[in-house]
């Protein structure tokens, strides 16, 4: 996961946030043994002093191939041109301090452009499922072990079939959306008390979509469990 | 009436005299940066000017310089010189350790940071600290005014206790000094200037380039619009009046083969890593920036005498670096090809194993 992040954070030129939890980090797990990485690290677009001189210069942040990713140079490149001030106020497309409305705006969407191309790139989600049940969940990270127990649960204890989606990135893939579509409801179970899976992804979806959501937010400092996550969506189903 | 500025018609054209320039055949106009939009009279411009004239006169290709900052009125000054060179605008206060992963990437690059002393001395001492214990080889330059300028005037870290504020506001917290923090903690190159001492600041700035690890120069920038009033004591007026040099300072480049006869008595000549020499004329009887207690002790006694040190503090020219203790390949990592950097599968396979 480690590689791929840095794959990521080069090719789509953004910081990458890994996500963990107090209980993988501080206690010893069995894992599966690490795999050698099979591709050679992916550095993105980068221009050297030879490619810069027949490009005859470069802009840093101009969007040439429409995915909104500017080519860059790495300091130390020897060309007189090779040169840009990464700078964390307002810049346009030569990385030139710029305080214009329009400047401004035309990298903001650039930067649309470019977080919408990365869903695709990020680690996919997981289905767990027929993906034909009439109930969706949604889950992420390590609530995994205890959303796949539930599954089990349910369908074991009250015949109830669900369909599981594991969320492995944001921004999110088109899977999770046709997920939520395909579904009548989607649970998103996660450990936080706020619900912010379920706000992200409100905040992604259409209107229509983002009211199939069920929040099951939980917090109460320990590892999810099953019957915790079983219990509730009972309840919610009236099962 | 004939204009006297102009040639009489007929006459040729005076031609203009060639521009100077340095040992790569470059004029000052390639280390040039943007126009500055600091106040006029900011310190902070004739710094900029003293740095991209060091750069010039020491023949560094500009390319191979990154520039380096983190926020502030300081912080914006890398977009005033050397266009040439990479910069990165850091996080605030964050800028030490953008630069240590720049440097360590690329240990060919000639690192410059510029901060300044809220960047350094409030939000971002916990980096400060750690790259000057580190040795990090780089010149790291404090634009110190005492005032947070870019938020229209409050007291920093570095503001004297009893000085005042236009509004009468009194600093009553004890000042950081950033020279005294960096001596002891490991940066191998000291030295304290003034943003209107264009001589001194300039053999500073070429000897700090010149040098191998942290070279921290502390340089006092009166903030005209915040910070120059009575009651101030990081005004003009103020180190001016209270400017205690401790030599006469004068750089010797390596490529210029000049030997001058000097009486160690008066003199002290510092070597320094690519063979070019600080030479310091004593002003002060007795004080060796080569000796690092006694540097401490006399930063102390002008902090209570309220005096500015200025000159080279400290120096030690044979410190290790971090690039020494990592034990660095002089190839620059950045550069390297994956099969030099990625390990074989046998070593995966071994931690592996390690852990069944």
């Amino acid at each position: 996961m480690a590689v791929d992040a840095f794959d990521v954070a080069e090719r789509f030129q953004t910081p990458v946030f890994v996500l963990s939890d107090l209980d993988l980090g501080m206690n010893q797990w069995m894992a599966e043994p690490f795999r050698y990485p099979a591709r050679p690290l992916d550095r993105g677009k980068v221009l050297d002093a030879a490619a810069l001189e027949r490009a005859g210069g470069f802009a840093r942040y101009r969007d040439v191939d429409g995915d909104g990713i500017g080519w860059r140079t790495l300091p130390g490149t020897d060309h007189p041109r090779a040169a840009y001030f990464t700078r964390g106020t307002g810049h346009d497309e030569q990385a030139a301090y710029s305080e214009k409305s329009d400047v401004y705006e035309r990298n903001l969407a650039r930067l649309k452009r470019k977080l919408d191309g990365a869903r695709e790139a990020l680690p996919a989600p997981v289905l767990t499922g027929a993906g034909t049940a009439a109930v969706g969940v949604l889950a992420y990270g390590s609530s995994d072990p205890g959303v796949r127990e539930s599954v089990a649960q349910l369908a074991a204890e009250r015949g109830l079939a669900v369909d599981y989606l594991r969320v492995r990135a944001w921004p999110f893939a088109r899977a999770v959306r046709d997920f939520v579509a395909s579904h009548q409801r989607t649970y998103v179970v996660e450990q936080n008390r706020d619900g912010q899976l379920a706000g992200l992804l409100a905040l992604d979806l259409d209107p229509a979509l983002a009211a199939k959501l069920r929040p099951i937010p939980r917090t109460d400092g320990l590892p999810l469990d099953a019957r915790t996550v079983t219990d509730t969506i009972l309840a919610r189903e009236g099962r | 009436m004939a204009d006297p500025k102009k040639p009489a018609a007929g006459a040729a054209a005076p031609t203009p005299a060639a521009p100077r320039q340095n040992r790569l055949g470059l004029t000052v106009v390639d280390y040039k940066g943007g126009k500055t939009t600091l106040c006029a009279g900011c310190g902070h411009n004739a710094i900029s000017e003293r740095i991209l004239e060091a750069y010039f006169d020491l023949g560094v290709p500009p390319e191979r310089v990154a520039k380096f900052s983190g926020i502030g009125c300081s912080s914006k000054s890398p977009a005033y010189f050397m266009t040439r060179s990479h910069s990165f605008n850091a996080v605030h206060g964050r800028m030490p350790s953008v630069a240590t992963g720049a440097l360590l990437a690329n240990r060919t690059l000639r690192g410059i940071g510029v901060s300044g002393d809220g960047d350094t001395a409030s939000i971002g001492i916990g980096q400060f600290v750690h790259l000057v214990r580190r040795n990090v080889p780089m010149v790291y330059v404090i634009e110190n005014n005492g005032v947070y300028g870019l938020t229209k005037g409050q007291f920093s870290a570095t503001a004297d206790p009893g000085s005042t504020l236009k509004t009468g506001a009194v600093a009553d917290l004890p000042a950081i000094d950033t020279c005294a923090l960096a001596i002891q903690l490991g940066a191998s190159y000291v030295g304290r200037s003034f943003s209107g001492d264009k001589k001194q600041l300039s053999a500073l700035l070429k000897g700090a380039i010149a040098h191998r690890g942290t070279a921290l120069l502390d340089v006092l920038s009166p903030c005209v619009t915040f910070n120059d009033h009575e009651g101030s004591t990081k005004s003009f007026a103020y180190v001016k009046e209270h400017d205690e040099p401790l030599q006469e300072v004068s750089w010797v480049p390596a490529f210029e083969d000049i030997t001058v006869e000097y009486d160690p008595g008066t003199t002290v000549e510092v070597t320094l890593h690519d063979g070019s020499r600080l030479r310091l004329k004593k002003l002060e009887e007795g004080y060796d920036p080569r000796d690092r207690v006694a540097s401490l002790a006399r930063l102390l006694s002008a902090q209570q005498d309220g005096d500015v040190l200025t000159g080279l503090l400290y120096v030690d020219p044979q410190a290790p670096t971090l690039l020494d203790r990592l034990g660095l390949v002089e190839a620059p990592l950045a550069t390297l090809p994956a099969e030099r950097t990625r390990p074989p599968p046998a070593v995966l396979d071994a931690i592996n194993d390690s852990l069944r």
